[in-house]
């Protein structure tokens, strides 16, 4: 194997997630376009998603997250040797979102900053650069952030899925509540989806793609995973997938072999959408906000394009010291919300061209 | 590009660091270098100074006319905030429609887009409040 296994043992220090506080149901979407809600609604198993607010963005939401990961820590920002925000939906195109969530949170300026894309899985990647630095003894902390606020052209399937949400883990050594015992990764040239510069909206490849793409990605690189690690699924309390919608990782789940008792806890999905980068991340988090010294999780993103890295992990006793109220569970985020209508979603999400 | 004054005061405006009197206590912000009150006794007894970002409505007001970069919120709520460290800021509230908001609510702050200079300049952010 190439790739996924450091020198010392690395996990995450603490977490915290963020979910803007706006919905639309699909009915009101399908209602809008002349499509059948209901079926939508079945077929997706997405009875929600989330809207940010105009005055959110990716940048807004990595600062909302990793807030809420340092008021949970006894840490000084100013430790922090390295801060990745990945994201397919960064505001600008070139000036890193990173640098102002890294201002954002008082990080020093004496740190490396990057912006990542990888579609889905872009903050899974920073988690993994993360590890690397701080298994090398480069940084003490890494915080890695998956955040997007995605966009799906109006009419198209993706626009009942695509939704906004963020998730930032800080990678340390000390104070480690949940141990990463190994990560690994699968990549290959899968055009499932794609955005080409310029374009407001994404591309994909339609539904022929999901077997190819996130099929084949989630379930060779989970097994692999389990290969090495010589584990099987009954050996982990919590399973959490890529979310694009509810359906998929509930039929790899069941694929891999493991039961509803373990992929419930973080399937997010069905009521706050896709949230691209920070899909599966807030799916961990939902798992975080539960889980026992112990017992264990496995963890598997999928980036379009296309990629997944699994992360095997076991939660630590610290688990026990951390304090977790000091910022909103993810249950509490997912129930914080207001309704919308097709009209003010559009005017939210800048589907409307106003007059500059 | 921004100006440059507005972009040198980003960090006091994404973290609300402020500065604090060391002479009479007084919480001041946007950063001061000279307490209003104890004026030459201060000089050199400011020390920056972290805000909490707690606070309570002290008066607010519904916007109906808004400028530019808030048309798509409006109607939008302004408040002036009593901060726990006794300071009053100015800024909209968000996450609470007006009906609900009341003078001594707590509220707290969040980081938000504050404006940009249209479709391909700088985006300016800075702080606004929510309910907590
Ligand atoms: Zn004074």
């Amino acid at each position: 194997m190439m790739f996924g296994h450091g020198e010392k043992d690395v996990g995450i220090v603490t977490y915290g997630a963020y979910i803007p506080r706006f919905r639309i149901l699909p009915e009101e979407i399908a209602r809008v376009w002349g499509e059948n809600g209901e079926a939508m609604k079945n077929g997706l198993m997405i009875f929600s998603k989330s809207v940010p607010y105009p005055d959110e963005d990716v940048i807004t939401i990595s600062v909302e997250a990793a807030r809420n990961a340092l008021a949970r820590a006894d840490l000084d920002p100013e430790e922090i040797g390295a801060v990745y925000v990945g994201s397919e939906s960064h505001p600008y195109a070139v000036k890193p979102s990173g640098t102002i969530v890294a201002e954002a949170i008082g990080a020093s300026h004496f740190i490396t900053v990057a912006d990542y894309e990888f579609a889905c899985k872009a903050g899974t990647a920073a988690m993994q650069t993360s590890m690397g630095l701080v298994s090398s003894g480069m940084a003490k902390y890494s915080l890695a952030i998956g955040a997007d606020t995605s966009q799906g052209a109006p009419g198209d399937a993706l626009e009942y899925s695509a939704s906004a949400g963020g998730a930032a883990f800080i990678i340390g050594k000390e104070g480690v509540i949940a141990r990463i015992n190994r990560t690994l990764s699968f990549t290959s040239d899968t055009p499932d989806f794609w955005r080409r510069e310029g374009q407001p909206y994404p591309s994909h490849g339609g539904r022929f793609t999901g077997e190819p793409a996130y099929f084949r990605h989630v379930a060779t690189c989970a097994g692999e995973l389990m290969k090495v690690q010589g584990t099987q699924p009954s050996d982990y309390d919590f399973a959490v997938f890529h979310q694009p919608n509810g359906k998929f990782p509930t039929r790899v789940a069941q694929q891999l072999g493991f039961e509803k008792k373990q992929y419930e806890t973080g399937l997010t999905t069905p009521y706050i959408g896709n949230t691209y980068s920070a899909s599966m991340m807030i799916g961990l988090s939902a798992i975080l906000d539960v889980a026992k010294p112990g017992q264990k999780v496995l963890g598997v993103a999928f980036g379009s394009g296309a990629g997944s890295d699994a992360f095997d992990i076991t939660i630590t006793d610290e688990m026990e010291n951390y304090n977790k109220a000091a910022a909103p569970t993810v249950k509490s985020l997912v129930e914080r919300s207001e309704l919308l209508d097709y009209g003010r979603y559009a005017k939210f999400k800048g589907k409307i061209v106003m007059k500059e | 590009m921004a100006n440059p004054r507005y972009w040198r005061e980003n960090p006091s405006r994404y973290n609300l660091i402020g500065k604090r009197c060391e002479n009479c206590g007084t919480v001041h912000f946007p950063p001061r270098e000279i307490c209003p009150k104890c004026r030459r006794k201060s000089i050199g007894k400011m020390k920056s100074h972290k805000l909490s970002g707690r606070g309570k409505v002290y008066s607010f007001t519904i916007v109906h006319e808004p400028m530019p970069d808030f048309s798509l919120m409006k109607p939008y709520i302004m408040a002036m905030v009593e901060m726990e460290e006794g300071v009053r800021l100015t800024g909209q509230i968000v996450d609470c429609e007006p009906a609900r908001l009341s003078i001594g609510m707590e509220v707290e702050a969040t980081l938000r887009k504050l404006g940009q200079e249209g479709s391909s300049g700088i985006i300016r952010y800075g702080y606004k409040f929510r309910p907590r």
